[in-house]
């Protein structure tokens, strides 16, 4: 089973704050889970190249042109807060 | 004239020739929402400015302008897609006051054909779940049996649909999120082949499986649907600049000279005797009509679902770290005495921000991709995906189209699987290898079973050869008992 620090390692890799009852639960749901994953270790892949994106891209070129499509105006009114141009975050040092 | 019998050709039709209004036949299906929607839940968000927009329909027409072969058509959304001054949520509290600046593009290529967002509807948080129970905005109801659940992540999209609510929806389907609930619902979902409709503005869950699709009434619903979205998009470089040849004008999509090979894996598994039954029935019918079969082997199919699982999971987590609070979307509240760091604003805002089902699929993307276990989950994950991929193309090398059962089971009853993430992920054993494959799929609706559910049937196509898929479609909607079909209690 994953240890309770791998767990509590994992949610602050991903900043995510859990509570000791919520790193419980997730250590036994992905034991479960990864226990259920094992089945994949026993494919034989020797000399098989990962797959990351299913289609071959083809590469292609466009124009180089200026568009303008949002204002600072527009972005910044789903910022939680800002001010004047940016946004605005606590005190970071 | 029943608006509610229209097909989208024949409303389109209609509102060109002024047989009937735009805004008769949004404000028609404005009065179906707000009559039946509080028993489905299948909207989140309804789009204030549809009659205005149809009204613009109506003055183009007036203007003897040719609005387009969607003239009129209100589509149910997803609310994964943003459009521009509309709430999109993802279902998801992180997003829960978003108004994007910009619409996606899918959106926009239908609005050019004149078709109009009617609203925004439920789904599972961020498109992940198989039954819209993880939505922030409460679950929508299966419009066949409001017990049980819609299906998802399109849950939203199919029930507005077979609700009468729209007559054709959009959806996204990343391991079966279109062609599960379509099939849970009695609809036509397809997702297309892997980059043939753009993802600009469609909110990100897994980028090398997502794709998005219409869900509809019947295959020329979708058709239509599809060729307005299909097509190579310079703001999306995953797009194929393959060209779409439009499919809406041939004369006859039907096609029975066709070779379908039925994968013997595929009945290895447990299934519910209806959906067995459907199926069976459905194949000796098209034999009938000429279609070929043949049997064809994808020996990985096994590896499907925790494949599927990983490599979702693993761009899961990586896409939803831009949720931070800082840009747009969620920020949870300062504490009184201020914040301790900017790392304190992150993770509180996203430990408040996201559903635990979001948060259990980071926490295993996360992990499948740190140090020390990245070989053994996520790369092993993707070199078994590339067999997975050889399946198919090898079994295509003897078919035209692969055909078998869209999910193990009919619509289950809400809170009966919700509990035990492993049996959710199982539902999906027949859809993720598609999406993992890149391929094209779809659900066709058969039947109703003894209990009043629709039944399904899944048809898969090698890469960018949808023709084939909907060639097939029509011959089995022809034959389909559901087609004419509405649920009872939302007349």
């Amino acid at each position: 089973m994953l240890s309770r620090e791998t767990v509590l390692k994992v949610a602050s890799l991903a900043k995510l704050s859990i509570t000791d009852a919520e790193a419980a639960d997730y250590q036994e749901q992905f034991d479960k889970i990864l226990t259920y994953f094992t089945k994949i270790a026993e494919v034989s892949t020797d000399n098989i190249a990962p797959l990351i994106t299913p289609i071959e891209v083809d590469t292609f070129l466009r124009e180089d042109v200026v568009i303008k499509e949002n204002s600072v105006e527009e972005i910044l009114q789903n910022a939680p807060a800002s001010q004047g141009n940016l946004f605005k975050v606590p005190p970071v040092v | 004239m029943n608006i509610l019998d229209l097909t989208v050709r024949q409303i389109a039709e209609a509102v060109k020739s002024k047989k009937v209004s735009a805004r008769e036949v949004m404000g028609f299906y404005n009065e179906r929402i707000a009559k039946h929607d509080k028993k489905i839940n299948a909207f989140i968000t309804l789009n204030p400015a549809a009659l205005a927009a149809a009204d613009k329909v109506d003055a183009q027409i007036q203007r003897g302008e040719d609005p387009g072969f969607l003239a009129g058509v209100p589509v149910a959304t997803k609310d994964l897609f943003c459009t521009k001054n509309l709430k999109t949520t993802a279902a998801s509290k992180m997003l829960g006051d978003f108004v994007p600046p910009y619409s996606a593009t899918c959106v926009e290529r239908f609005e050019a054909q004149g078709a109009i967002v009617i609203g925004k509807t439920n789904m599972d948080e961020f498109a992940m779940g198989s039954s819209t129970e993880t939505s922030a905005f409460g679950n929508c109801q299966n419009p066949w049996d409001l017990e049980r659940v819609a299906g998802g992540s399109s849950g939203g999209s199919a029930a507005a649909v077979a609700a009468g609510f729209a007559p054709v929806a959009l959806g996204s389907d990343t391991g079966g999120s279109i062609r599960q609930p379509s099939a849970f619902c009695g609809l036509t979902g397809i997702k297309p082949t892997y980059g043939r409709i753009s993802r600009y503005g469609m909110i990100a869950f897994a980028s090398s499986l997502d794709q998005c699709g219409p869900m509809g009434k019947t295959v020329d619903d979708t058709t239509l649907l599809l060729d307005a979205m299909c097509g190579h998009d310079p703001k999306d470089s995953t797009t194929s600049t393959k060209k779409w040849d439009p499919l809406r004008d041939i004369k006859d999509l039907r096609n029975k000279n066709l070779k379908v090979g039925l994968p013997k894996e595929f009945f290895e598994y447990q299934v519910e005797d209806s959906v067995t039954k459907a199926f069976w029935a459905t194949v000796e019918n098209l034999k009938k009509q000429g279609v070929t079969f043949v049997d064809v082997n994808l020996p990985n199919t096994a590896s499907a679902v925790p494949v599927y699982y990983m490599v979702a999971t693993s761009e899961a987590s990586s896409n939803l770290s831009r949720y931070d609070g800082i840009r747009y979307g969620f920020r949870a509240e300062q504490p009184n005495m201020g914040w301790k760091n900017l790392e304190e604003l992150y993770s509180m805002t996203r430990s408040q921000g996201f559903g635990s089902e979001v948060k259990r699929r980071i926490l295993l993307g996360t992990f499948a991709l740190s140090s020390g276990y990245y070989d053994a989950y996520y790369l092993k994950a993707s070199k078994v995906r590339r067999l997975i991929q050889n399946d198919f193309l090898n079994a295509f090398k003897s078919c035209d189209l692969i055909m078998g059962p869209v999910t193990t089971t009919t619509a289950f009853k809400a809170g009966s699987k919700i509990k035990d993430p492993i049996q959710m992920y199982l539902n999906d054993i027949f859809t993720t290898s598609v999406n993992l494959a890149g391929l094209p799929g779809m659900s066709v609706p058969v039947e109703l079973n003894d209990k009043g559910l629709p039944v399904g049937v899944q048809i898969i196509a090698p890469h960018f050869a949808e023709k084939n898929l909907l060639g097939l479609a029509q011959v089995i909607e022809d034959n389909s008992s559901i087609r004419d079909r509405r649920p009872n209690g939302l007349q």
